[in-house]
């Protein structure tokens, strides 16, 4: 008897110390696992905290203010406009005069929001369409799977330079809606193939034959079990918008004129004299982006890892 | 197998019927015609107007449609305002540049790819793994015109390495030189976009054979006394490389299609340089049949993809 409850409590203090870690705990200790990821999270949070901190602090307009006089002053020198006497140039200005540095935090803000947006909107859409067409299946599944492998097929960079051209009264909105409708695809191709899996499972059937309303279920039972998932396309997605965005704006068919953005600084580079002979123009925007979407690629990764317990390095 | 690859071309048809359809209305909204940038003080706008009728610019939608198809088949797929010749004329003249470029990209994606792959499957946890771990996800994470730019930035402009810019020089006279020309104007170019181009083959390679190292087929020709390196080269390696072999009709399609911000950045006039030049000079035409082009070699990447996949792996044909 004595034995049984020995065997007992030893059973359910194992029990205690084999409890699978949840959620925060397991991403803190793989970010503790791996000091890379931890140093990406660190600086990516320092990037945005600056960028966005000093977007709020600094008058903008002033940024954006024409100068013929400081038109390609390298950088560290000193303004030759009286009007900003004493003004130090740290990274330079470009042709209009304008301070690079200043370009470079409101143009980084400017593509971090405009990614963001576009990467909750179109994951959105994805992660509803997905798991629409699994839980329903059949017909409506083959709808949906028609219409995105037809946009699978689409030229996407053309279509959307395309759109861009097209598009009359041309913003910052439109520019989003177009990327949007060209994203989110990938997204609920993803989800359907994930919550397909989720779906098959017996507690799903179990739920439908209780009565469940499909909407409870879609939204209580199998969005959860696939939210890990979803976190971690957000995070990969948030990169590649990044990068899509900032690629267009460098072409010309990015954001429009006036707001600035890493892309369209990016883009002074199409000139070869600038290229060849006026690198603190493009470079630091280059190298954001790079830091960038490397970090945020870094820390998607980890929470991947993290996501999948045979992954884990913690 | 003939039954399932009739199949998938009938089901293209439609698909490239609704793609045409769909680009010919977008192309209506773009704004301004050919001959906007005509406009001179000479030119009446009665003129112009005449020149528009005569062109077929004023008819309505569905009729320019049917004209044009009608037409395509016969092989016209239009004229090219911009350049004053018809549109495969046009293209045919920037195809061959985007070939040789892509090409050699392929050539020099798989020389760096498939070793690098191999041996970090086989040395896995090594320094060597790591390392191409490391190349591998900055590969997969690095957007193409950036790296573009800084490798035109430092190996062309400053180190002076590589031309930054064209896809000959004008002081080629013979037809080696030529050749020579073109192939050190595609040097850079190319390099960059194996650099990025490697991650799918490095990241399935090493997977397939770090799965492959403890499975049984692999214990049993050990066991038999297999070489170990013959195990790698004819067992291991053959199993390994079939999601390659699947990605191979897109690599085969891409070789056509070429990569606007290379061709952008480098100066090389090819399709996607073509496709840029054709919307900043408003040339629906060829914006036209560029975009129909690039789909329907999207719709047959995937089809060669599955039918390479069928010849080299006999357990997934299907009727």
């Amino acid at each position: 008897m004595a034995t049984n409850k020995d065997a007992e409590a030893v059973v359910s203090d194992d029990m205690a110390a084999s409890a699978p870690p949840m959620g925060m705990k397991v991403i803190a200790r793989e970010f503790m696992r791996d000091k890379l990821a931890l140093v990406s999270l660190i600086l990516l949070i320092l990037i945005l905290a600056t960028v966005f901190i000093w977007s709020f602090i600094v008058d903008q307009d002033v940024v954006q203010t024409v100068s013929l006089w400081d038109s390609y002053l390298p950088p560290m020198s000193m303004s030759e406009d009286p009007m900003f006497e004493g003004t130090r140039y740290i990274l330079g200005t470009d042709s209009a005069g304008r301070d690079i540095f200043g370009l470079l935090l409101i143009g980084a803000r400017n593509s971090l929001i405009l990614g963001w947006s576009v990467t909750v909107v179109s994951s959105t859409i994805g992660i509803v369409v997905g798991i629409l067409a699994a839980y329903y299946a059949g017909l409506v599944d083959n709808i949906i799977m028609r219409i995105i492998d037809f946009i699978m097929i689409l030229p996407q960079l053309m279509i959307i330079i395309i759109f861009v051209t097209i598009v009359p009264n041309y913003n910052v909105v439109s520019f989003a809606a177009i990327l949007i409708l060209f994203s989110w695809h990938g997204q609920a191709r993803f989800i359907r193939g994930r919550a397909l899996t989720v779906g098959r499972l017996d507690f799903i059937s179990a739920s439908k034959t209780m009565g469940t309303p499909s909407l409870v279920i879609m939204l209580r039972e199998m969005m959860p079990n696939i939210s890990s998932l979803i976190i971690v396309n957000l995070t990969l997605n948030f990169a590649g918008s990044i990068g899509l965005e900032t690629g267009l704006s460098y072409l010309g068919f990015g954001l429009p004129t006036g707001t600035p953005s890493l892309g369209t600084l990016v883009s002074y580079a199409t000139n070869p004299d600038i290229l060849e002979n006026k690198a603190w123009v493009w470079l630091p925007a280059s190298t954001l982006i790079l830091v960038l979407v490397l970090c945020i690629n870094y820390v998607g990764r980890a929470l991947q890892r993290a996501a999948d317990a045979k992954q884990r390095l913690g | 197998m003939w039954k399932t690859i009739i199949r998938r071309i009938l089901l293209m048809i439609p698909q490239i019927l609704i793609l045409s359809i769909l680009i010919f209305v977008i192309a209506d909204f773009m704004p301004g015609d050919p001959f906007t940038g005509l406009i001179d003080p000479n030119l009446d706008p009665a003129q112009l107007e005449a020149m528009r009728e005569a062109y077929g610019l004023n008819d309505p939608l569905p009729v320019k449609y049917v004209r044009w198809m009608r037409n395509a088949f016969q092989g016209d797929f239009g004229r090219s305002f911009n350049y004053q010749q018809p549109v495969t004329a046009v293209i045919a003249g920037r195809i061959g540049n985007t070939i040789r470029l892509s090409l050699l990209s392929v050539i020099l994606t798989y020389l760096i790819g498939l070793p690098l792959g191999i041996l970090a499957g086989r040395y896995n946890e090594s320094v060597l793994d790591k390392t191409v771990l490391v190349y591998n996800f900055v590969s997969f994470a690095v957007p193409i015109f950036v790296l573009a730019l800084l490798m035109v930035w430092i190996f062309g402009y400053n180190l002076n390495w590589f031309p930054a810019r064209g896809s000959i020089s004008i002081n080629a006279e013979t037809q080696w030189e030529i050749w020579m020309s073109q192939l050190y104007h595609l040097l850079l170019p190319s390099i960059t976009t194996a650099i990025l181009g490697t991650t799918s083959i490095i990241q399935y390679l090493r997977s397939e054979i770090i799965d492959a190292k403890v499975s049984d087929y692999v214990k049993t020709a050990r066991s038999k006394g297999v070489p170990i390196q013959k195990v790698y080269t004819k067992h291991i390696f053959r199993n390994a490389s079939l999601p390659i072999a699947s990605g191979f009709g897109y690599t085969i399609v891409s070789l056509f299609t070429g990569s606007i911000f290379i061709e952008q950045i480098f100066t090389y006039r090819g399709m996607g340089y073509l496709f840029l030049q054709s919307i900043n000079t408003r040339d629906y035409s060829v914006i036209f049949v560029l975009v129909l082009f690039y789909g329907f070699m999207a719709l047959v990447g995937t089809l060669l993809s599955d039918l390479i996949l069928m010849a080299v792996d006999p357990r997934i044909r299907i009727d």
